[in-house]
């Protein structure tokens, strides 16, 4: 708990980082951009678990627990994204999602 | 914990033992030997497959973050048999395009990771065995998405995937921080007795809502299915459309059943909604495709919507309408794939066109093609007809007669589109057909399995009142 911060005000933060990472991620061509609006929201979540178990019920650390989880599978997840990207660069040469697109309608 | 206890969890030990057993083997193999790791596997898996149909007792574990109870038990059972099926489907394709790379434990090591998160999902009993699940469940099958590496369709498919599967995922976490700040827990038992509906928990629940029916692929959510579906390997294709997107419904089931009953009102509305969009666009998009792999991916779409039916009713009858729809869902969807599958590996064709003639040139594939797409359409004699039934009976039994109107009239739509391969492969003459060929022994005994499945499965009603007898999970 911090001392003049109230859960409302971090919840604000979280909510608008959350809202800033899909902004990015729509809007974002480039595949390595978009995987880091990823990890904006993903982090958003986190401090969103941490802080809603300290303010609203600190007996149990269920919420701390959960975000410890958050960050281990996304870095996992992002791995992975990684891999397969690097993998589509060798491919193609590019990794802008409007140049590598070839499966549509 | 003793003996006891731990056997509870009996499914998810086997099926890491397997996977351990496998890892070990790929070691140790030397590498002419490395071919036998497909008989391996197989005998392994179909051991676990086995066991998992033994009963089992009912009981929670971790202070009731895993739950274990016979329904989920048996489902988890179906799956592994669905499994089982598309290993034997994808033999073939393991010894032609993979065991030259040296892939075909990383493969199955995958395959069975996904299974297992995904068996973890069914039976969580709180948010963080659920999202660990999912998330086991999803990335394994991200890998093998983009497995054949030298294609760039399905590497393209595998970035499609991850992007849009992680946005969901986050999405879905973001819902649960919601419903955690306002019930205080993120364990089901509690959050079901401490909802008050506050708008933020109705916010929560639709973001959830988004991550799961993200799996399902349900309408809004559906722009990956198609093209994952298409550039990924067939076998992936078809335990993408079978196996978790069962996994998943059962899983939005209990949610809503279980959990979330107490605002029923709310997401009521929110599955009308999706339920009708589902059917719709699945529907008109299938129409227009040439591209088999496409066809499924929104044939498949448009079952989900079916199977959206039965979740309106919130009552027993609906469990046992969408575990019966998914157990026939897998038999007839396993097979149709299978077909796409045997010929695009052999001749590379995928188009409704090129089947022109099949008939001619190899009639027991095209006899098979022709059920599992009666199946799939939900034409009597077959066992497709009265899973469609019973989700109707299901919506019914709520009083939803406009919304099954609709879907009857969706149905009629999907009659023309399931019959344009039929007409094709039965009716149409063509210069130059698909060869004949002969399948090898391992995806002839799928193909067979598959039909005894369907047409038991439409005679027998022994199994249906098994599955009545183990659904009453309020």
């Amino acid at each position: 708990m911090i001392e003049g911060v109230s859960l409302f005000e971090i919840m604000s933060l979280t909510t608008i980082l959350f809202f800033i990472g899909i902004y990015g991620f729509l809007t974002r061509t480039n595949l390595i951009a978009m995987l880091m609006s990823l990890e904006l929201m993903v982090n958003a979540e986190a401090i969103n678990f941490v802080a809603i178990n300290k303010y609203l019920s600190p007996a149990v650390l269920q919420g701390q627990v959960f975000s410890l989880f958050i960050i281990a599978l996304a870095a996992a997840e992002t791995a992975l994204a990684l891999a397969i990207i690097l993998h589509l660069y060798r491919l193609t040469t590019t990794i802008d999602v409007k140049e590598v697109e070839e499966l549509k309608y | 914990m003793n003996l006891d206890s731990l056997m509870l969890m009996r499914d998810e030990w086997f099926l890491t033992a397997v996977i351990m057993l496998l890892l070990i083997a790929e070691v140790l193999l030397s590498a002419k030997n490395k071919k036998y790791i497909i008989q391996l596997a197989l005998i392994l898996f179909g051991a676990y497959t086995i066991s998992a149909f033994l009963p089992n007792d009912t009981g929670a574990l971790f202070g009731s973050s895993y739950k274990t109870y016979p329904l989920v038990h048996y489902f988890k059972a179906i799956l592994a048999f669905g499994v089982f099926i598309i290993l034997l489907q994808s033999v073939n394709w393991l010894k032609e395009k993979l065991l030259p790379y040296d892939f075909t434990a990383e493969f199955f090591i995958l395959i069975f990771s996904s299974l297992l998160g995904l068996n973890f999902m069914m039976s969580a009993g709180d948010f963080l065995m659920f999202y660990i699940g999912l998330e086991l469940s999803t990335m394994p099958i991200i890998a093998l998405t983009a497995f054949e590496f030298w294609n760039h369709r399905s590497v393209e498919a595998g970035v499609k995937y991850i992007l849009l599967a992680s946005i969901s995922s986050a999405i879905l976490l973001f819902g649960v921080s919601l419903v955690y700040a306002t019930a205080g827990s993120i364990n089901f038992d509690v959050i079901k007795n401490a909802l008050q509906l506050p708008l933020l928990e109705i916010i929560g629940l639709i973001m959830i809502f988004i991550g799961i029916g993200f799996k399902i692929s349900l309408v809004p959510f559906h722009f990956w299915a198609a093209d994952v579906y298409e550039g990924a390997p067939t076998v992936i294709s078809n335990y993408l459309s079978v196996i978790s997107k069962g996994g998943a419904v059962y899983v939005l089931m209990t949610l809503l059943f279980v959990t979330f009953t107490a605002f029923q009102k709310e997401w009521n509305w929110i599955m009308y909604g999706t339920a009708i969009l589902t059917m719709v666009v699945g529907n008109l998009f299938a129409l227009r495709q040439q591209n088999m792999k496409r066809f499924l991916a929104f044939s498949s779409i448009a079952q989900a919507g079916f199977i959206l039916l039965a979740m309106l009713s919130n009552n027993e009858l609906g469990v046992k309408a969408i575990i019966y729809f998914l157990l026939i869902y897998i038999f007839s969807n396993v097979a149709a794939f299978g077909v796409v599958h045997v010929i695009s590996l052999k001749t590379g064709k995928e188009n409704i066109d090129d089947y022109n003639g099949l008939y001619r040139t190899n009639p027991k594939l095209s006899l098979v093609l022709m059920i599992a797409l009666f199946s799939l359409a939900g034409i009597p004699p077959v066992a497709g007809f009265f899973a469609k039934f019973f989700l109707y009976a299901a919506a019914a039994s709520k009083g939803y007669y406009v919304l099954i109107f609709i879907a009857v009239l969706n149905v009629t739509v999907s009659l023309y589109y399931y019959l344009l391969p039929v007409r094709a492969a039965f009716l149409r003459v063509s210069d130059h057909p698909i060869p004949f060929f002969k399948s090898d022994n391992y995806s002839r005994l799928a193909f067979i399995i598959t039909m005894i499945g369907l047409l038991v499965l439409g005679l027998y009603s022994g199994v249906f009142e098994f599955i009545s007898g183990i659904s009453n999970i309020f």
